[in-house]
């Protein structure tokens, strides 16, 4: 099922550059520059680094049929980070004029004498050479308070006519347009400038007879992706399927999770890939008797997991909050762990490659070609899962997790979907999940730097029941 | 404050000012507090500015906040800092109806110019949202107010040397490092100062400054092949540093850290049913999310369906005074006024007097939470004509919504502990502090864990386990309740980071409660071989 129309994307102007800066725009490069050369001008430190972020943004939220708040906020802030020796400690503030930026400067240095010897700490990068990743959209940026309402107003006839079959249908749901420009220079000589755009539209329609809920959102940078009507007629569709489920029996099931509740959940394996904790012993990456599992089979040999920031899919950012470039990294390949998250400190003290944080560059999980509804027509009984709810670790060795299923819970029968069933709850563990893969599907854009395919696991583990429609 | 207080404090003005650091936070010797600021003249003034902007375009309604909040944040592992960090963000946002429709706009561009176009661009918003149509916004009414306040608080946590901080965390450290197994050991510290001034064109200009202290450690003992953490539950509250000094974390932290080291050879746990008796380290955090989240009115009329979700507790008219939340003994009150709570405030983001009030009375729901616009919803069923006092925004640049006030469960009659409570169970455990915790989006089935386990046999705890949740549906959860604590056994957990709406904002709530005995609960392991 897929969740993107297309507009109009011939006129894309995508990776046009910011229009001139007045008031509430995105500083550009140049000014960028200037304010941060004015902090490092500042800073009497032995090191200084500055980060200074900028953004503007929109939204508009709606319920019961009608927009319920909507806002715009912008704002610039500046981050210093001041090395005394080997003490280190940082200080923001969005108050720009020059006594306040030397009063964050200030505070910043007084931390950091005060602050106890870093036995770990890194020196300033100097200057990089980054991929230049075309992540801003001008009409993502530009979108305005009509248009967003407009955009609200398409999704909410199209659901009321897609949901008819129900009755009148409730309408809520969320659009959000913002543009952001981040960079980061060191006293060193390093800078780092990257502009990027992010669009996101959800929804969610409920039945009148209280007993259906369908979801669907979508995101991008280019505004121009995301088409809201569509995603309203998803979304009702999905109400009035799943009116008056029924229950099964809690247990181990084969599921179809679609890429949004993908999208919920491989995500968490990022944060389960830092070699420190995998060479501490404390990861499920960390090898019996020391040392670590790359090298080593992970998941199944289906299954590729990369983060790239200049893949024309992801567009993510292309250094980190030091500044360290973020290249193409793949974590998983072919089932077989390639790669883990190492720190500057760490990959020095292990010979390895610094990596930057793995969902910076984006992630992206690849393997098959399949749509959704090919895996759900090569599924002889199973769960089909919109996504997911209220997700927490249980347990660190393995991954586990728990949340529950939502929005849209289907039962297969003989390939194909022959009724609605009530919601579950279930823990189950990415990593353990991609094990037990039986098919993965095509990969998709779901959000702003996710690109994630359905996927068919067998015995997931809905674990109980929930009332909650 | 009464005129000889206010007369006491200008004759002492410079005693105070010499006892404290921060000017506009001296503190006031006769309560033994830290005095409340006044408004700042040209930030009210910008909020006029907005105002008066607002309303030339169009606006029948328009508030404006302008709020500086300072946060600091240390955190440490083993003997090292591994980050100390001040943040400061300041700036104004502004609120319009027009035709009863919201607009909201912020800048940090703190100039008249910049104050104004927000202004306009909230009014835009406004008119924008005419097109869609739908419901319109009314207003409970609110007297106008004018006044200060502050978090009663002996310490400003921003203004203690930060070697005084670091020197406390790194002794906890060490402490918990000298306990055999313990290999890893995390401690920090989030403090927070926040100036908030709001101006509406009802006539209201209060400046309140809310001082929160949110201590955190854990310890992580590694054996063969495995590692296991405990977390203890140091609540987060609205006070000053005082309180941080008075948890003693050095001196606590070796028992903290032998706590990680005991699950790494615990029992784990056979799943099944068991009489679940709780802390209130760990029963604070299942109110929060069966009975906090379930009795927010913008849930229950579907404003959050498509983020947090929305409520069992639903539709009002078919549950007020009608549903039956837990036995006869369970009341539960919600509040912005408990002494050193998170929530606690003197007015909310609309200008109206913090209130105090039941959610549960006896057993029976009986009301929800609620802001100026959400009265009118539910008016002739409670018969309350007066907002309840729960907007509020994260910060300058988010629009205020219903947001929850800290909601505590009331001790029992008797004054019974923990350990009565365990004299009288024949096969349970007992858990203590957060673990995970997870609940779906009606707030009916919910699964939680903790920090320590312990078995009941025949009225004794006999030895601790490991790899437990606990998995239930909310009204039967409550409805097996059938024991719970005096007022000596009365607790208050809290969290920083209550999370909702779209965009996410964070809030801060505290929950009181007792220990508590639950019947027949499911038990699961939550133990896995990769």
């Amino acid at each position: 099922m897929s969740r993107l129309g297309h507009q109009d994307t011939a006129q894309s102007p995508v990776g046009a550059t910011a229009p001139a800066v007045g008031a509430g725009q995105l500083l550009t490069r140049d000014q960028a520059r200037a304010l941060a050369d004015r902090v490092l001008r500042l800073s009497a430190a032995d090191q200084t680094r500055v980060t200074i972020v900028s953004r503007r943004g929109g939204n508009t939220r709606f319920a019961e049929g009608s927009i319920s708040t909507s806002g715009s906020a912008e704002d610039t802030s500046v981050t210093v980070v001041a090395t005394i020796g080997r003490r280190q400690a940082s200080a923001s503030t969005n108050v720009l004029d020059d006594a306040s930026l030397a009063r964050t400067v200030e505070m910043a240095a007084r931390l950091a004498r005060l602050s106890p010897e870093d036995p770990e700490l890194m020196p300033e990068l100097g200057p990089q050479a980054y991929a230049s990743v075309p992540a801003f959209v001008l009409r993502t940026a530009d979108l305005d308070p009509e248009s967003r309402a407009q955009a609200v107003g398409r999704a909410i006839e199209a659901a009321a006519a897609a949901g008819k079959a129900a009755g009148e249908v409730f309408s809520a749901g969320f659009l959000e347009a913002a543009a952001s420009a981040v960079a980061v220079a060191t006293s060193n000589g390093l800078f780092a400038y990257h502009q990027t755009t992010d669009a996101s539209f959800s929804m969610t329609v409920r039945t009148p007879d209280g007993t259906g809920s369908g979801w669907a959102g979508a995101g991008a940078r280019d505004w121009g992706a995301l088409d809201t009507g569509t995603i309203g007629t998803i979304a009702a569709e999905k109400a009035a399927a799943s009116r008056r489920p029924g229950a099964i029996a809690p247990g181990l099931y084969t599921a179809v999770l679609e890429p949004a509740a993908v999208t919920d959940l491989v995500p968490l394996l990022a944060g389960a890939l830092n070699a420190r904790a995998a060479d501490e012993g404390r990861s499920p990456f960390s090898r019996p008797g020391g040392g670590t599992r790359i090298g080593e089979r992970v998941v199944d040999e289906r299954v590729t997991f990369y983060s790239d920031p200049a893949d024309p899919s992801l567009l993510g950012q292309p250094f980190d909050a030091e500044g360290l470039p973020i290249r193409r990294t793949v974590w998983i390949d072919k089932g077989v762990l390639r790669s883990l998250f190492y720190t500057r400190f760490w990959a020095q003290k292990h010979g390895s490659e610094p990596t930057g944080f793995p969902a910076l560059g984006g992630l992206a999980l690849i393997g098959g070609t399949k749509s959704t509804e090919e895996l759900v027509a090569e599924c002889d009984y199973g769960i089909l899962v919109t996504h997911f709810f209220y997700i927490r670790s249980l347990d660190p060795r393995t991954v586990l997790n728990t949340g529950l299923t939502r929005d849209g819970t289907f039962l297969i029968q003989k390939g194909r979907v022959t009724r609605s069933l009530k919601n579950f709850r279930w823990n189950e563990s990415p990593l353990l999940m991609l094990n037990r893969l039986e098919d993965i599907g095509r990969s998709e854009l779901t959000a702003p730097g996710r690109l994630m395919p359905a996927l068919r696991i067998s015995g997931f583990d809905f674990s109980s029941l929930s009332d909650a429609v | 404050m009464s005129p000889t207080r206010r007369e006491f404090l200008k004759t002492t003005a410079a005693t105070a000012a010499a006892l404290t650091a921060a000017p506009g936070f001296a503190l006031d010797p006769a309560a033994q507090t830290l005095a409340p600021p006044t408004a700042d003249a040209a930030e009210v003034t910008l909020a006029q500015e907005a105002l008066d902007a607002a309303r030339s375009a169009g606006a029948s309604y328009a508030d404006v906040r302008v709020g500086r909040y300072r946060q600091q944040q240390i955190s440490t592992r083993e003997r090292q800092i591994t980050g100390v960090g001040d943040r400061e963000s300041y700036g104004l946002g502004v609120r319009t109806l027009v035709d009863g429709r919201w607009g909201f706009a912020a800048t940090s561009r703190m100039s008249r110019g910049a104050v104004r176009q927000a202004a306009l661009e909230a009014v835009a918003m406004s008119k924008a949202a005419r097109a869609v149509g739908g419901r319109r916004v009314e207003l409970a009414l609110v007297a106008p107010v004018t006044g200060t306040w502050i978090t009663p608080a002996r310490v400003d946590p921003l203004e203690v040397p930060i070697e005084d901080k670091v020197a406390l965390l790194l002794a906890a450290n060490e402490a918990a490092l000298r306990v055999k197994g313990v290999q890893f050991v995390n401690s920090g510290l989030a403090l927070l100062r926040e100036v908030k001034t709001l101006v509406t064109s009802e006539g209201t200009n209060v400046t309140q400054t809310v001082i929160r202290v949110g201590p955190s450690f854990s310890a992580t003992a590694v054996g063969a092949g495995d590692f296991q953490s405990y977390s203890e539950e140091l609540a987060p509250r609205g006070q000053g540093w005082e309180y941080v000094e008075s948890l003693d974390m050095p001196g606590n932290a070796e028992r903290w850290a032998s706590l990680a080291v005991e699950k790494l050879t615990a029992k784990s746990v056979e799943p099944g049913s068991y009489d679940l008796i709780l802390d209130p380290t760990n029963l604070w955090l299942t109110i929060h999310e069966s009975i906090g989240h379930a009795t927010e009115l913008d849930r229950a009329i579907g404003e959050e369906a498509n983020y947090a979700g929305t409520s069992f507790v639903a539709p009002p008219e078919k549950v007020i005074g009608q549903l039956r939340y837990g036995p006869a003994f369970m009341n539960v009150r919600a509040d912005r006024t408990q002494e050193g709570s998170l929530a606690r405030v003197a007015w909310d983001d609309e200008g109206v007097p913090a209130d105090s009030w039941l959610l549960v009375d006896q057993g029976l729901f009986v009301d929800y939470q609620t802001t100026r616009e959400q009265v009118s919803r539910i008016q002739a069923l409670t018969g309350v004509s007066r907002s309840h006092a729960c907007s509020f925004a994260e910060g300058w640049d988010a629009v205020q919504f219903q947001r929850m006030p800290n909601v505590s469960l009331l001790p029992g009659e008797e004054d019974l502990s923990l350990d009565d409570i365990v004299a009288e169970t024949e096969r349970g455990i007992v858990i203590r502090n957060r673990g995970s915790w997870s609940i779906d989006n009606q707030r009916y089935n919910f699964q939680f864990s903790g920090q320590q386990f312990q078995e009941v046999r025949n009225g004794r705890i006999v030895g601790p386990l490991r790899d437990v949740a606990y998995q239930a549906s909310t009204p039967a959860f409550w409805a097996s309740m059938d024991m719970i604590g005096g007022a000596s056994s009365y607790w208050m957990g809290g969290t920083f980071s209550d999370g909702k709406g779209e965009p996410a904002q964070a809030s801060s709530v505290s929950h009181g409660c007792v220990p508590a005995r639950f019947r027949n609960v499911r038990i699961l392991n939550t133990g896995r071989t990769a």
